[in-house]
């Protein structure tokens, strides 16, 4: 059979300058059937807060493992009017966020931001940014593995079942186990949460720090996972409470150090190794907020480099 | 310092740049032409459509043409661009049975109506190296005349039907007979999410789609034991153009829209019967776009495997496991997310390290830990212990 299409004398690909968008492709590339069916699950993820709704994910030009989640949700919800903001391990300079947003800016022609407060929708891998979010704002996690208990349980259906009977022995038996071993609770990435006092989520593999930011946020959290074809969502000001005991409650993690670029003292910071005699500086992963923050700093101190 | 954070933009723009340098190799060697790949890389062409799963050559070639010949990149370019194609509806059911037949043999019976077709195979050739295909001026004498077997059917009339090995046998009753499932329509796992358990329609889509190498993975682990109580039989392989055809609704009759180049594969496998159902041979089946046999034999084997919970196997082996085999069979899932590890995880890491430095701090204050010799032997069930969690 031969391709319906002409492409052969205009490849799919080029950009049309006039309508930011790429010939041959939607508007932010998904087509509007597509789109109709994920705001649908997303509908009913933010009606059944924390529970993983399936749905039909598609191939996406970027990989599985990449953020096809998120970048579906996304593409589902955005619109000329908005303002993206992408990060991925909190900076908007690494290379999938950048990928990402070259991605939207060109399917969608949408304004790009790297101000948190700026942002319509901020996509997200692996942290919440450090700025609080405000209602009207919309926050989209790249999730790799939705299902909060796949370490414990490697079968879907048994989660599934453990899920609609709130059964979560396990969950807490983990954490026993880690206590009874190493004295504390060791996850530290992916902790998982409870929210509404129903369902245990994953909250993505955002560190812990974290965690305690999605309690009652004013924005939407939305978790989209593209391979394992999954959507699960926080509606606002909804309780997300991180899995503890009593007598061993739910700690973040703290640093001795203050990030060297900001001196911030409050915010998740990563490790530089600058040379190979061990030598370390800490700077804050969330790279807008370090900016911001050295900015105000200078300002009280104008001294300061 | 800050470099080693910031500056992501230019560094992939240069990047893509470079890759589109070495993707092209040495300009003062001509380009490659979609056609030359093809005409003459028509199996890879093959494969990329069958995991791509998307009927066009020309597309196939252009993926293959922009991923260097890396096929899965290849099939993975075509479904993202499959993807956004409008659905205009679905075709009818193909017929196999009035296929151009190009190749067909039964490995179950020497000869049967329609007969052997040996076809364009490499099953019977040396694997040697063939050095005048190194020098130019590779262009094969043509035949001259089509192949016996070939000769036979076109005498009769224009299209012939040569019939399926399973309706040569049907009298027996010692072949499972296809029922087919009228009321339903036939499901699709592009726009309905996998559920399980899954029905054979599901597996099977899945499995059209899937890689080919797990799927040959599978198939031998079966094969050499981990499945199979017997051995399976190819009952019947063939190859060839069949007509697709759709029923538009404002027109209420079927209009062919075109071929398609596919091969079949049916499989036999011993059954000695359990409760509800009598000893007999039940079927495989395995479908590939192209020319393919590896994958649809292999699709064969598996599927007949993912039939065990339907006739009371006992479920032992990753092949029987419909989980297991389903959700790990898509090459574009799992080549994305095994790759993703190439992607920065500071932020993860950093809480490890953070964690393990405390860990390591209590350890070393700790003496029942501490002591001397059995240090080695408490670390090593340490690692045990994390690896798990």
């Amino acid at each position: 059979m031969k391709s319906s299409i002409a492409w052969s004398k205009e490849p799919p690909g080029v950009e049309d300058p006039k309508s930011g968008n790429i010939e041959g492709y939607n508007y932010a590339y998904l087509d509007e059937q597509t789109k109709r069916m994920i705001r649908r699950t997303i509908l009913k993820a933010i009606a059944i807060p924390g529970h993983q709704i399936p749905f039909a994910s598609r191939e996406m030009p970027l990989p599985y493992g990449w953020g096809t989640g998120g970048i579906q949700i996304t593409a589902s919800l955005i619109g000329p009017e908005d303002v993206l903001k992408v990060i991925d391990q909190g900076s908007d300079d690494t290379t999938n966020a950048v990928s990402i947003r070259a991605f939207f800016s060109k399917t969608a022609g949408v304004r790009t931001t790297i101000r948190t407060e700026e942002a319509s929708i901020i996509q997200t891998r692996h942290r919440i940014p450090e700025t609080p979010l405000r209602e009207g704002q919309i926050l989209v996690f790249q999730v790799p593995i939705p299902e909060p208990l796949r370490f414990m349980e490697p079968r879907q259906l048994e989660c599934d079942a453990i899920h609609a009977l709130a059964d979560y022995g396990i969950a807490y038996v983990k954490l026993y186990e880690d206590i009874a071993r190493y004295g504390r609770i060791a996850a530290t990435f992916d902790y998982p949460v409870i929210v509404e006092n129903r369902y245990i989520m994953s909250p993505s593999p955002i560190p812990k720090f974290d965690n305690p930011k999605m309690d009652r946020m004013p924005a939407i959290q939305l978790f989209g996972a593209g391979r394992e074809k999954r959507i699960y969502a926080v509606p606002p000001y909804t309780r997300v409470k991180s899995l503890d005991f009593e007598d061993y409650p739910f700690q973040v993690e703290k640093w001795e150090q203050n990030c060297a670029i900001c001196g911030a003292s409050d915010t998740y910071l990563d490790e530089i190794i600058t040379d190979d005699k061990g030598n370390r500086i800490f700077v804050c992963s969330d790279t807008d907020a370090c900016e911001k923050s050295k900015k105000k700093r200078k300002r009280l101190d104008p001294l300061i480099k | 310092m800050y470099v080693a954070v910031k500056g992501g933009q230019r560094a992939i723009e240069n990047a893509h740049k470079l890759l589109e340098e070495v993707r092209r190799g040495d300009s003062t060697i001509p380009e490659l032409s979609l056609d030359q790949v093809t005409e003459q890389l028509g199996l890879a062409v093959d494969r990329v459509m069958a995991e791509g799963s998307l009927y066009d050559r020309e597309l196939a070639a252009l993926a293959i043409k922009q991923a260097q010949g890396d096929l899965v990149e290849a099939a993975f370019l075509i479904r993202a661009y499959r993807t956004t194609l409008p659905r205009f509806g679905s075709t009818c059911p193909i017929d196999t049975r009035s296929m151009q037949i190009e190749r067909r043999i039964s490995a179950t019976f020497k000869d049967l109506p329609g007969g052997q077709v040996l076809g364009p195979t490499y099953d019977y050739t040396h694997r040697l190296l063939d050095f005048s295909l190194a020098r130019a001026g590779d262009s094969p004498k043509p035949l001259g005349h089509a192949p016996e077997a070939f000769d036979d059917r076109v005498e009769d009339s224009g299209r012939e039907v040569v019939p399926r090995i399973t309706e040569l046998l049907e009298g027996e009753e010692l072949i499972e007979t296809v029922t087919c499932d009228g009321e339903r329509s036939t499901a699709d796992l592009t726009q309905n999410p996998l559920k399980l358990p899954a029905s054979r329609d599901v597996r099977l889509q899945n499995l059209a789609r899937g890689d080919e190498g797990f799927l040959l993975g599978l198939a031998y682990s079966a094969q050499r034991g981990f499945g199979f109580a017997g051995h399976p039989f190819v009952a019947e392989i063939r190859s060839g153009e069949v007509g697709v055809t759709i029923v538009p609704e404002e027109i209420g009759f079927p209009i062919e829209i075109g071929k398609i180049r596919i091969t079949e594969c049916l499989t036999f496998n011993r059954h000695d019967g359990s409760p509800g159902c009598a000893p007999k041979f039940l079927l495989g089946y395995g479908i590939a776009f192209g020319r393919n046999e590896r994958k649809a034999i292999a699709m064969a084997l598996v599927d007949r495997m993912l039939r065990s919970r339907e006739i009371g196997e006992y479920i032992r082996y990753p092949a029987q496991d419909e989980e297991f085999v389903l959700l790990h069979s898509d090459n574009i899932e799992a080549s994305g997310f095994v790759q993703h590890l190439k992607l920065p995880h500071y932020v993860d890491f950093q809480s490890e390290l953070a964690l393990m430095r405390q860990r390591r701090e209590e350890f070393e204050k700790d003496e029942n830990y501490n002591n001397g010799g059995e240090t080695h032997e408490i670390e090593h069930r340490v690692v045990e212990g994390t690896a798990r969690s």
